[in-house]
C-alpha cells in the first residue's frame, strides 16, 4: 500500500523534472498522469508548471534562430585563424 | 560613464547568435545571414581601435552589421538595376479621384507589427540567453532552439541525462523570470 502511494504521488522535485521533459515532448504517460495528479494540490508546482508552459509557447510563436554548431564552429575557426594573424603583426 | 572593453576571443560565442538572429529578420536567407555576421566580426576586428568603449562590444557589432545589410541591399539592387522605387500614385485618367490614402496598407492590417514584435521577441530572447552561464545556455540552446535530441546533446557535450534535464530546469527559470522583467 505505502509502496503503491509512493508511486502515485510524486515529490515536487520529480513534478518539475517531468514538467521540464513534457516541455519537450518526451514525458510519456505515467509521468504526465503523476504530474498532473501532483498539479492537483500543490500550489508552487502549478505556477511553475503555467510559466514553464507560457516559455515554450513564446519561444515557439517567436522567430528565434540559432547557429548550427557546425556553421559556428566553421565561424570560430576562420575568425580565430584571422584573429592569430593579426596578433603576430605588431 | 561605463568604459566597455574589447575583448575578440569571445566575439563569437557571445554574440554570433545575436548578430545572427538580428540579420536573419532583415535578410531571410540563412547563407546570407551568416556570411554577414561573419564579415561583421572579420570588420569588427579591423577597426578594433575606432572602438571607443562608449557603447557595450554589442552595440558596436550591431552598428556594423547595420552597414553590411544596407551594403547588401544596395549590391542586390544595383545588380538587378532596380535601385530606384516608383511609386505610382498619380496615375491615368480613369483612376481620377484616387487618393493616396487608398494605398497605404490596411491599418487594421496588423501582420506587419506582429512580425515587428516577433522580431524584437527573438532578440529579447537571445539577451535573456545570454546573461545564462555559458553551458546552461549552450545547453538552453541546442535543446529547445535547435531541437537536439536528449541523447544527441549528450553527446556532444559528454554530460548525462539526468545532468541535461537538471540545466535544462535552472536556464528555464533563468529565463522565464528574465523574460517576464523585461518583455512583459
Amino acid at each position: 500500500m505505502m509502496n503503491k502511494k509512493n508511486k502515485a504521488f510524486i515529490s515536487c522535485d520529480e513534478a518539475n523534472h517531468s514538467c521540464d521533459k513534457s516541455q519537450y515532448n518526451e514525458a510519456d504517460f505515467w509521468e504526465k498522469l503523476k504530474l498532473n495528479i501532483h498539479l492537483l494540490y500543490c500550489r508552487v508546482c502549478r505556477k511553475y508548471s503555467i510559466n514553464n508552459s507560457k516559455l515554450s509557447k513564446i519561444i515557439n510563436d517567436s522567430d528565434v534562430v540559432c547557429l548550427d554548431l557546425k556553421d559556428k564552429q566553421e565561424m570560430k575557426d576562420c575568425f580565430e585563424k584571422e584573429l592569430k594573424k593579426r596578433q603576430q603583426q605588431p | 560613464m561605463p568604459n566597455h572593453q574589447i575583448d575578440p576571443n569571445k566575439w563569437i560565442d557571445l554574440y554570433s547568435d545575436y548578430l545572427f538572429n538580428y540579420t536573419i529578420t532583415r535578410v531571410r536567407d540563412r547563407d546570407t545571414a551568416q556570411d554577414l555576421v561573419q564579415d561583421t566580426f572579420f570588420a569588427g576586428l579591423k577597426s578594433m581601435k575606432n572602438f571607443k568603449g562608449k557603447a557595450s562590444e554589442r552595440t558596436w557589432l550591431i552598428s556594423i552589421l547595420k552597414r553590411k545589410i544596407v551594403d547588401y541591399y544596395r549590391k542586390i539592387n544595383s545588380k538587378k538595376g532596380k535601385a530606384e522605387i516608383r511609386i505610382n500614385y498619380k496615375s491615368d485618367s480613369e483612376d481620377e479621384g484616387n487618393w493616396l490614402e487608398e494605398h497605404v496598407a490596411d491599418p487594421f492590417d496588423k501582420t506587419a507589427e506582429d512580425n515587428l514584435e516577433n522580431t524584437e521577441l527573438g532578440l529579447a530572447i537571445h539577451n535573456c540567453i545570454g546573461k545564462l552561464p555559458e553551458k546552461q545556455a549552450q545547453v538552453f540552446k541546442m535543446k529547445t532552439i535547435l531541437d537536439y535530441e536528449t541523447e544527441a546533446v549528450c553527446n556532444e557535450l559528454d554530460i548525462t541525462a539526468s545532468n541535461l534535464w537538471v540545466i535544462i530546469h535552472r536556464a528555464r527559470t533563468t529565463i522565464a523570470a528574465c523574460l517576464e522583467k523585461n518583455w512583459f
